[in-house]
């Protein structure tokens, strides 16, 4: 109905303005990791792959991303198999102290996530788990939870629970209902929380700054060190890899859901 | 089938639950009772119960500029972010199905970029020999660099791009709901512009302005990433103080005080401001 010509100039202008600074600081970073110089600079009056091959020889910085990847797998596997369940019986049953348990599953999102880290500092620190990677999973893996749970709930309160009733009525064990029916039906919303929850503790750094030790430091925990230390155009070019990175998996995540549904947890 | 009616939903959630009290709830109760331990120099938690980390942090003036200086910076990210959010989902809402998922993609986009690359682009902006001074200087507007790193308006202006897809997402989701019939009867009797959006538009998005502003303003105030590497030590706001007291002079109670602290102001402004809005408000929330 409404179409871009009948947008009013102004608007448009606005809009444009506002790309620009949403994009501005990214392709700055883009820019400045093709330089051929030691320091921060543009490009224009030399330019290279000098910061690419940079990274090849900084091999701290390959094992944090590789642990950040298995730490984002197994924190979104781990928040998965947790909130499928729970997600399930929020959308589907009404029970007593349901609403208590949708607060309890989503409260990560209301605590700052500097709060967490010293809280699961001191809490792993007294159980022995400060420093190790299972405390770190353990954190990562309660931090993601309510984004896998928001989605769960939003494809499970979508569809019609006649037909797991008539698989039930006509003999289906429990079991082959969720595995024959139910499951398939969510699968969507199962996916796209991964996915999120994924991102999500592969991005996470203050939470982890805390939590992590200097043998398990994530790449974001590494990244920051460093730029307390010093801001090179190894950032820039370490930076780059993880922007077209994160483009494909936004690809993904707006091709099958829509952006806007799967970061504000309407699936 | 009564049974399972009964005890199915306890027996799919008690995993994650359990996780929950286990690594959310234990630990935040812990760090309360953290708060309220003597820190001995040397030794780290003494014994005893004290409020001295409280009375230190409402006697000392160092702490009082931290505070005033986050809860300012988080108010004005947030002004900041209500002002431009508003409007780009209102364009968003207009613009063709083809040109707002492209722009979707760059508005929201940068919410799944780690929020350390995005801080370093504005640290490489904002430098003395970076990207706007060199410009700048190029062009002969300026002889002297302007100094944009480690002050209050670099902070705020990275912070506002940080924050402001939060605001976007929140008015966008109050947007669907809006019957777009309700502004082309104000345009038809002859509204401009500015009267459909101040008197329609406006009045009708309000519950998305205020829970977007009320995730800017928390976020704002519990930032740490960007506070820490465009304002660095010259600007300490409460996050980057508590990460100093943990890991730097290991005064986990004082720290863990400051974070008490942090989450009470923030919950008080915000059940403060909804409860102004809504009573203001009454008739859209129904």
């Amino acid at each position: 109905m409404n179409s871009v010509n009948r947008t009013p100039r102004v608007l448009l202008a606005f809009h444009g303005l506002f790309v620009v600074f949403m994009l501005l600081p990214l392709v700055v970073v883009a820019l400045v990791s093709f330089t051929d110089k030691g320091y921060i600079a543009m490009p224009f009056d030399g330019a290279s792959w000098r910061w690419y091959r940079a990274i090849l020889d900084a091999p701290d910085f390959i094992d944090a991303f590789w642990r950040s990847v298995a730490l984002g797998a197994a924190a979104a596997t781990l928040a998965t198999l947790l909130a499928v369940p729970a997600g399930m019986a929020i959308a589907w049953h009404r029970f007593a102290g349901r609403e208590a348990l949708l607060g309890l599953l989503l409260s990560p999102l209301m605590v700052p996530h500097v709060v967490l880290g010293i809280a699961l500092l001191r809490f792993l620190t007294q159980v022995g788990g400060s420093s190790t990677l299972w405390g770190l999973t353990a954190a990562h893996t309660v931090l993601v939870l309510p984004y896998v749970l928001r989605l769960v709930v939003a494809a499970a309160t979508g569809f019609d629970r006649s037909i797991a009733q008539a698989a039930q009525s006509l003999g289906a064990s429990g079991w082959t209902v969720f595995r024959r029916i139910e499951l398939p039906l969510i699968l969507p919303g199962v996916a796209g929380g991964w996915l999120i929850a994924f991102i999500n503790s592969f991005d996470e750094l203050t939470m982890s700054i805390f939590v992590a030790s200097a043998s398990t430091q994530t790449l974001p925990v590494k990244m920051y060190n460093h730029i307390a230390h010093t801001i090179d155009p190894l950032l820039a070019s370490i930076s780059t890899v993880l922007i077209v990175l994160t483009l494909v998996l936004m690809m993904v995540l707006d091709r099958f859901y829509g952006l806007d549904r799967v970061l504000s947890g309407k699936a | 089938m009564q049974e399972r009616q009964n005890l199915l939903p306890v027996w799919l959630s008690a995993p994650g639950a359990l996780a929950m009290l286990a690594f959310v709830a234990l630990p935040l109760v812990l760090t309360l009772s953290l708060s309220l331990y003597p820190f001995v120099p040397g030794v780290g938690v003494g014994e005893g119960l004290t409020v001295a980390n409280f009375a230190d942090i409402a006697k000392d003036d160092y702490f009082h500029t931290i505070f005033a200086r986050t809860f300012g910076m988080a108010l004005l990210v947030t002004a900041l972010c209500i002002a431009i959010g508003v409007p780009e989902a209102y364009v968003l809402s207009r613009l063709s199905p083809r040109w707002r998922a492209v722009s979707m993609v760059v508005v929201l986009g940068p919410l799944l970029i780690s929020v350390v690359v995005r801080t370093l682009g504005w640290a490489v902006l904002l430098g003395n020999e970076g990207v706007i001074n060199k410009s700048l200087m190029a062009m002969g507007l300026i002889q002297e660099p302007v100094r944009m790193m480690f002050t209050f308006t670099g902070v705020v202006v990275a912070l506002v791009h940080v924050l402001v897809p939060f605001m976007v997402l929140a008015v966008w989701a109050s947007l669907q709901k809006l019957d777009a019939t309700t502004e082309q009867a104000a345009e038809s009797l002859g509204a401009g512009l500015p009267t459909v959006l101040t008197r329609i538009v406006l009045p009708q998005v309000i519950p998305g302005v205020l829970s977007g502003g009320l995730i800017v303003f928390a976020l704002a105030a519990s930032a740490f990433a960007t506070p820490a590497i465009i304002g660095g030590r010259r600007l300490k706001v409460v996050p980057t103080t508590i990460y100093d007291e943990f890991l730097g002079n290991l005064n986990w109670p004082l720290g863990a005080a400051l974070a008490v602290v942090l989450v009470v102001i923030v919950l008080v402004v915000s059940l403060g401001v909804n409860r102004l809005v809504e009573r203001h408000w009454k008739q859209v929330f129904q």
